[in-house]
This record gives structure tokens, sequence and C-alpha cells, in this order.
């Protein structure tokens, strides 16, 4: 196996690392660098659990080696709080009731986010959209509708 | 609910949509799933799993895989026999032929993903190298797959004289064929409901560390620990190890974590061989291939009516195709005894069978007898077109009403205190059903086709009849600081236990919500219990945490009175303050109380014994209905098959409610579920037992495109339950079904779509268009 040395900034954090070319970045964000948040739902790119942003954009972790972020900012869900304050997605999937068991939770915090701090104004179809790409088996996704309206209204809970 | 608190008292959380207190640690990535633990030393665990449904293992060669380096061992059947466990159902089925359950097969493979090696290495990536290394020789046999070819096929046990798992039937009564011969209508239907996976997000998983000092620590995605601990214990019944159990955060389990299964008793039994940590987590090709299913049914029902429209007898028959091994291998008893649901039903005849098949197991699955409500409900529908009354009003002369109950069913349970009418009446208030028909024409002018959907289902939950259902248990205390912490035989995978049990132990004593916390993830702390399973967790577990707090009040008042020579009767609780009525200068606080409790116990009444710490274990009522009725608007494109789901409402009875949020979001799961399973989801096989559906590419569960925003209406009539709450777990599974089915075949009525076999997918949709002919 082939063992590259790859810089990688986590939640503003600079990690260096050497790892096998194999090695996803999702397998590489839990056990090399605790972000144990990013959780892995289906390995193939479908459920979205483990999404978290690369230089800003929504990507499916499992979908990525973790040498095709060297050299990236990658955040994920530890990140977005600001010490006690939630971010704006966090407080509203809060106060929308917005999960359940929480294992496809951060990966939808980290799509939204991702839309909702990107450039221009994302309405409440373009958020409603994104959320198709997440699966959630649990809320029947009630409280993620409720957030993408208010979200996309431009509320920041 | 009608009166204040189903406390008693002044409610200040209880009915209150309370944020729940599990969210913050979830929505910041910091919550503890079985992934997430990494204990020192631990390995991986990857399986070898056999390519074929049916055939004798000639040979397995493990010496590659054993010497790649960074594997430490590779364990056949043969290994794992130096700790034989019993491999069993926690629910037992009296009569059931049930084979010998092994966790890994080791003389003959008997469905596609059977286990036969694991492979332990350093990393789970060297683990699934090593596994394709191993070489197993299987001579190749012929499955049976389905439920035609099961019956009288091939035994896929080999020890069991043929596939019949277990059967029951009603006594044959000859007034059953009267009625039917008399009748003024009679009504047949046929379902046929496939397969569906349970799919939590987190999958199965695992992580066993070696015993020391004579406990075992298991790490444990489950519905409950007490339930794995007591079942590991049993299993291996080890004399000098018991098992202590964590499960903290578990992403989701609908009945596929109710037990340990072969592949998390084989982990166990590896680590004891191997003497370190072993960590197993399923991956989704697993999850959809190997963990236990559900479903996959074949129900026939007719029905007579008389003139009036009223039932005069109910005639079912029932099969199932329950795999190979599952803890769920039965006939479906509880579906039979639930058929009648909420109607008057003078007659009732069934019949039901389960056979064995060379495919994966079945486990238990949200509302494991739902097929009785799809069965029922959907024929009422056709029944009512049949004879050409409205579908309501067919249901209004055959429900029971508050009058009739309590009212006894022909399996003995007892309907009580449940309002099926009225929550049919709510929802077709609510949607308007006279507006509704005028659109309906109006689009159908169009060449549009809408249908109305109605369903209604009375729920048998909390299921305290005896076994591990039984009871559950409390222990709550005031810790010398004033904090509260109340463990409790309860557990949450998503179902929000730990905030619904904290208002109860608020309210009840008086102290604000965030000094109350929530224990349920260990097995070495509380009492044994069951967890999720059977719509009870407010019920049993909330009904032992309403009286252990309510002894710690009692206890809190008397060391207060004791403390202000005041009777007993004058001291309240409020906020965290506890005060003599009338005398402002005599108030303390529960923290100062717990002092005295803890640290001057001189200065307790006599004989009281110090600390403030109480317990109660509460057996509910051994069962609790719960009621509703759903309705749903859809439209179906004639053209491409496709259906979108314009309106859902459901109006509900679960009793006085803990926190409305939680009760909505445990429907809205369960609706979403439903739809699911009649529009999308299908596990299947092809002919020579290959399952077809192993990624979430061909196994489609519903997205945020495909529920719709559901209107709920609720209605609060107490139980007989400790607080008068009903179980809600299960429901929304239960009923969507028939709904959605409803709604779709009101759609297509101008076709005379009679189109039951499961899921409605657009190709099917449009070939029974095809079959039903030109719009009437």
């Amino acid at each position: 196996m082939s063992e590259h040395a790859i810089s990688v900034t986590i939640n503003d954090r600079p990690i260096r690392a050497t790892v096998e070319a194999r090695l996803t970045l999702s397998d590489f964000l839990r056990t090399r660098a605790n972000c144990t948040g990013v959780h892995v739902g289906c390995e193939h790119g479908v459920c979205g659990a483990c999404t978290v942003t690369v230089d800003g954009r929504a990507v499916r972790s499992c979908l990525m080696l973790a040498v095709q972020a060297d050299g990236c900012e990658v955040g994920t869900a530890e990140g977005l709080a600001k010490g006690e304050r939630l971010h704006p997605v966090q407080q509203a999937m809060r106060e929308e009731y917005g999960l359940q068991c929480g294992f496809c939770t951060p990966g939808v915090v980290m799509t939204l986010a991702s839309l909702v701090d990107g450039e221009g104004t994302p309405d409440e179809a373009a958020l409603k959209d994104a959320l198709g790409g997440h699966l959630c088996r649990c809320t029947g996704y009630q409280g993620m509708l409720k957030v993408a309206r208010r979200l996309g209204a431009g509320e920041r809970p | 609910m009608t009166g204040g608190s189903p406390l008693g008292g002044a409610a200040r959380f209880v009915g209150e949509r309370v944020p729940r207190k599990e969210d913050r640690r979830l929505l910041t990535g910091a919550g503890s799933y079985v992934d997430d633990i990494s204990v020192p030393g631990m390995t991986h665990c990857a399986f070898v799993r056999s390519p074929i449904a049916k055939g004798q293992i000639r040979s397995i060669d493990v010496a590659a895989a054993r010497a790649l380096p960074g594997v430490h061992a590779v364990y056949i059947g043969a290994d794992l026999a130096r700790y034989p466990a019993n491999v069993t159902p926690v629910y037992v089925t009296p009569g059931a032929n049930e084979p010998t359950v092994l966790p890994l097969a080791s003389t003959d493979v008997r469905y596609v993903g059977d286990p036969v090696a694991m492979v332990i290495a350093d990393t789970r990536y060297i683990a699934e190298d090593a596994a394709a290394l191993v070489i197993v020789d299987y001579a190749v046999e012929t499955p049976v797959i389905t439920l035609d070819a099961a019956i009288g096929g091939a035994a896929v046990h080999p020890e069991l004289s043929d596939n019949l798992v277990h059967h029951v039937a009603s006594p044959d009564d000859p007034a059953v064929d009267v009625a039917f011969e008399r009748a003024a209508h009679v009504v047949t239907g046929r379902i046929t409901h496939q397969r569906q996976a349970h799919v939590p997000m987190e999958t199965r998983g695992i992580v066993a560390v070696p015993p020391t000092g004579g406990e075992m620590l298991l790490y444990a995605a489950s519905q409950g620990p007490h339930m794995v601990a007591r079942y590991m214990d049993l299993a291996f019944a080890l004399p000098d190890i018991r098992f202590r159990v964590i499960s903290r955060d578990v992403g989701g389990a609908f009945g596929l974590k109710v037990q340990p299964w072969r592949e998390e008793v084989a982990v166990v039994a590896a680590t004891l061989l191997l003497g370190r940590p072993i960590k197993w987590i399923e991956d989704r090709l697993e999850n959809l291939t190997s963990s236990c299913q559900a479903r996959d049914q074949d129900c026939s029902i007719r029905m007579a009516f008389d003139a009036d429209a009223k039932i005069l007898a109910l005639d079912v028959d029932y099969r199932n195709n329950v795999g190979a091994y599952g803890p769920n291998s039965n006939a479906n008893s509880l579906a039979m005894m639930m058929m009648p649901g909420p109607y008057k039903v003078p007659l009732y005849r069934f019949k039901a069978e389960a056979y064995y098949s060379n495919t994966v197991g079945q486990a238990a699955y949200r509302g494991p007898w739902a097929i009785e409500s799809l069965a029922r409900e959907t024929l009422l529908e056709k029944a009512a077109r049949q004879i050409g009354i409205d579908p309501i009003e067919l249901r209004r002369r055959n429900l029971i009403t508050a009058e009739d109950q309590p009212f006894s069913m022909h399996s003995g349970f007892v309907i009580d205190r449940t309002t099926t009418r009225e929550t049919m009446e709510q929802s077709a208030r609510h949607l308007d059903v006279a507006a509704f028909r005028r659109d309906q024409a109006a689009a159908r002018a169009e060449g549009r086709h809408l249908g109305l959907g109605f369903a209604v289902y009375v729920e048998p939950t909390t299921m305290a009849f005896g076994g591990v259902l039984a009871s559950d248990v409390a222990n709550v205390r005031i810790e010398p600081t004033g904090k509260i912490t109340a463990t409790v035989s309860t557990h949450s995978q998503g179902h929000g236990t730990e905030t619904t049990m904290a208002q109860l132990v608020a309210d009840t004593l008086g102290v604000a919500i965030d000094d109350v916390t929530i224990k349920e993830d260990d097995s070495s702390s509380g009492g044994f219990g069951p967890g999720a399973g059977g719509s009870r967790q407010a019920v049993s577990g909330g009904g032992a945490t309403i009286r252990a707090t309510r002894k710690l009040a009692e206890k809190v008042r008397a060391i207060a009175a004791h403390a202000f020579n005041a009777s007993v009767d004058s001291v309240t609780i409020e906020s965290g303050v506890v005060r003599v009525a009338g005398v402002q200068e005599m108030t303390s606080s529960v923290r100062e109380i717990a002092e005295i409790a803890y640290y001057a116990p001189d200065r307790l009444p006599p004989d009281m014994e110090p600390g403030l710490e109480e317990r109660s274990r509460y057996r509910p009522p051994p069962i609790v209905f719960s009621n509703a009725a759903h309705a749903c608007v859809v439209e179906v494109d004639i053209e491409t098959g496709k259906v979108a789901i314009l309106r859902w409402i459901a109006s509900e009875d679960c009793g006085p409610l803990i926190n409305p949020a939680v009760v909505e979001g445990q429907i809205a799961g369960g609706v979403a579920q439903g739809i699911g399973g009649v529009l999308f989801e299908q596990i299947s096989y092809d002919p020579d037992g290959n399952p077809v559906a192993v990624t979430f590419k061909d196994y489609l569960i519903p997205t945020a495109h495909d529920v719709p925003e559901i209107e709920f209406l609720h209605i609060e009539t107490a139980s007989h339950s400790e607080g008068g709450f009903k179980g809600v777990g299960e429901g929304g599974a239960i009923i969507a079904p028939p709904t959605l089915v409803n709604a779709i075949a009101d759609a297509l009525a101008p076709f005379g779509v009679d189109a039951m076999a499961l899921p409605l997918s657009p190709p099917r949709l449009l070939r029974a268009m095809m079959e039903g002919g030109q719009p009437r």
C-alpha cells in the first residue's frame, strides 16, 4: 500500500498525517482526527450522513480519499458552533425537532450550513432540494422541512 | 385531556414542547455511538459470508488470510464452539418448529450472507482484505426462495421435517360459512406485502472487551442495554463472567436491535478466544443482506355484510415467509388477534402459517402485526365501493363507540378508553371531505386523478402481559448537590426519553428540568427493563418514573415538615423551592433539604433513612390501547404512474401528551416508513436467492421530497396507566400503509384498479391501470 504525507486543516486546526492511498476521508476524519461526528451510513454516497465541507463546499467524505483533501480546509459538525452558541442551522434544527436518533444529523447540518454560509442566499426550494440528498429514517423530515422554510426566509436563529 | 396535568398538580413541563436535552450533543457531533468507541488494543472484525443461498460446506481454507500481515485470527464455526452460545429469540413462540442457530454456519449455508468465518485484524481495511482471501468450497444446492417454493419444498433446515415454522388457527366455526352464504354483500381481497428492511441509519455494531475482574464489557447498538446484558449472560452461561453493556447513543433501530443475533454473539465468542477487544460495525451491504428483515406476507381476506352494510363475519387466510434464521419466526398470531380492529365483528375465523426459506431471517419491525390494519382497512374501502356507500359511513356503522367500551375482542383483548370514531370524524372534518370531492371532480374533468384515503385502527401498546415486557423500573435520587439523577430502564434510539422522563421527574418533584439528568445507557446501573419495544416506554418507564419521584417528593416534604415543625400537608415544592404554606420565612431549597438528608441525619424525622433516593418497579396494565385515524390526499400521474402525496392528516389519541413534539415525531417517522413500504421499498431476490437490493440506490427509502408535512390533531383520553399515557411508537407505521393505498385506489377508481401487491411502484400502477381498462 502506498503511503502519502498530507496536510489538512480541520475545523481551523492544521493536521499532518501519513495515510494509505485508499483511506477514505470519512475514515481519516473519524479515526485520525477524532471527528467522530462524521457518521458513515452507507459508504456509497447516497445517505449523506458523512457530509463535511471541503473548502466551503459540502462533500460526501465517504466518496473522497484522505489524500485528495491534502491542502484543503475541512469543516465538520464539531467545528460549527461558536463556543456555547450553536450555528443558526443547528439552532433551527433544535427548535424544530429536526432530529431524533441524530445519526444523519451532522451531515444534514453541514449541507445546510454550507449553503447558508456560502455565496448567495438559498431560498426554501434550494434548501429542500439539498435535503433530498440526505436519508433520515426517524423523523419523516418534518422538522427539517420547517428548518428549510425558516432559513430560506432569511431567518438565522 | 382536560383538567390539568396527568400528574395531578400544576404542569410546567409535561404537555409542553420542551426542547430535547439530547439534541445539543447530537447536533455538534458529540454523540457517542458504538462506532465512536475506541478502546486500547482494539481490533476489527469482518465476516466471510456465503455467496450462495444453499449448499454444503466442503472445506474452508483460511491459510492465506491468516498469513496476511495485520491479521490476528481467522475463526470458523469449529473455533467458536469452544464458547458455545445459545442463540435464541427473546420472544419465544410456543409450538414453533425452530432450528438450532449457530453464530457461524458450520456444515452448510442457508441464505446468501450466511456468515461462515470471521477475520480479526488491526484495521477493518485489513480484515476485509483477508476476508477476501478465505476460500470456501461449496457443494451448491437448489434453494427455496419464495413462499410458494417454501411450501412443500426442500427443507431449509435439514434437522426439521419441513418448512412449516408455526401455524395458528381459530376453531372452525360453521356459523362463519352460514354468514357468508346468507350475506347481502361479500367482499374479498388479497394483499401481498413485499419484504422490507429496517435500515436504521446506524447499522448494527458491537465492541467487545475481554473480561477483567469477572465482568465482560460490551458497547452495543441496542434497544436496551439490560436486554443485551441479560441475553449474553443467558446465551453464554459463563460461570465466572457477567456481562455489562453500555449503549449510549443509538442511531435508530425499529425492532432490529431488540436483541443480539448471530454476528454479535460471534464477536463476543471471538473476543473470549482472542483475548483482545474486537469491534464489528456492520456495513450497509451487510445491513441490507444479512441483518434480519420483515413483512413478506400474503394475506387473503373476506368480509360478509348485511343489507345495512354491517359486518357479519370476517375470514382471513395468512402466510408469511420468515427466511432462514430470525428471532421472529412465527405465524404472526398478534396480527390474527388484531385483525378485527376497532370494529364490531360478530364472527371471525382465521388461519395463519409461517414458512422457512433460503433467505435472511426475520426480526420484529415497527408494528410487526401491521398487516391486520392494511388488510382490513383496504378491504373496507373496497367494500364501500362495492356496496355503494361512503367509506366513512361504512366505518361509522361498524366502529365500536364510547358506549361499547370496555369491548372484548375475539382474542380476549379488551379495548377501553379509545376514540376511533372521534378521531375519524375529527380528521374528516379537518380535511373537509365534501370540498375535496368537489376538487376531485373538477380535477378529473381536467384529466387529473386525485384520491382520498382513510384508515382507522387501534394499537395494542405496552404489552406487559409477562416475560421481559412485564415491568420497568426507575431509580430516582436527589444528589447532595440538589441535582436530580433518574436511572430508568427506558432506552432511546431517537425516542427522546432523556427529555420526556426528565419532564415527568421535574413536574412530579417540582424542580427545573435543567436540574434533572436521565441515565439509561448502562446495564450496570438501575435495574432490568426491556428498553424500547412494544410501544411502551411512556407508559411503563414513565409510570415507574412518576411513582419513584412521587415517593422522593414525599420524603422531601417530610424532612422539610420536620425541620420547620410544620405539617407535611402544608409543604409544597415548586421550582426547586420548598415552602410551608402561609409562612414566608419557612422556605428552603431542594438542595438544603438534600444536605440535611445526607449530611445531617440527626435533623431527620426519627427512624427515617438518610439520603434521598427512591425506586419504583411498575407493572403497567397488560395492554393499553391507543388509536388513530389518518387521511391522505394523493395525485396519481396516469402517464407515469408516479404518486404525489398532497396532504396527510393524523388524528390520534395516545392519552395525555408528555411532549407533543416527541409524539408527533414518533408518528411522522412511522408514517414515512409506511410511505416507503407502499411506494418504494422492496427487498427482493433473484431465483437463485441472490439479493438484488443491496445499496441505497436499489433499496429506496423516502426522502424529504416524498413525505408531506403532516397535519396533526390530538385527542387526549387517559388510559388506566399511571399518568394515563398510551404508547405511540409504532402506530404511524401501522396506519400509514392502508391510508395511502386507499387514497391511490380512490384516485384510480375510474380504472377499476384493485392492485394490492406492494410496493405500488410506477410500473406496477401503470400495469394495473392497463389491466383495469380505460377510465369509466
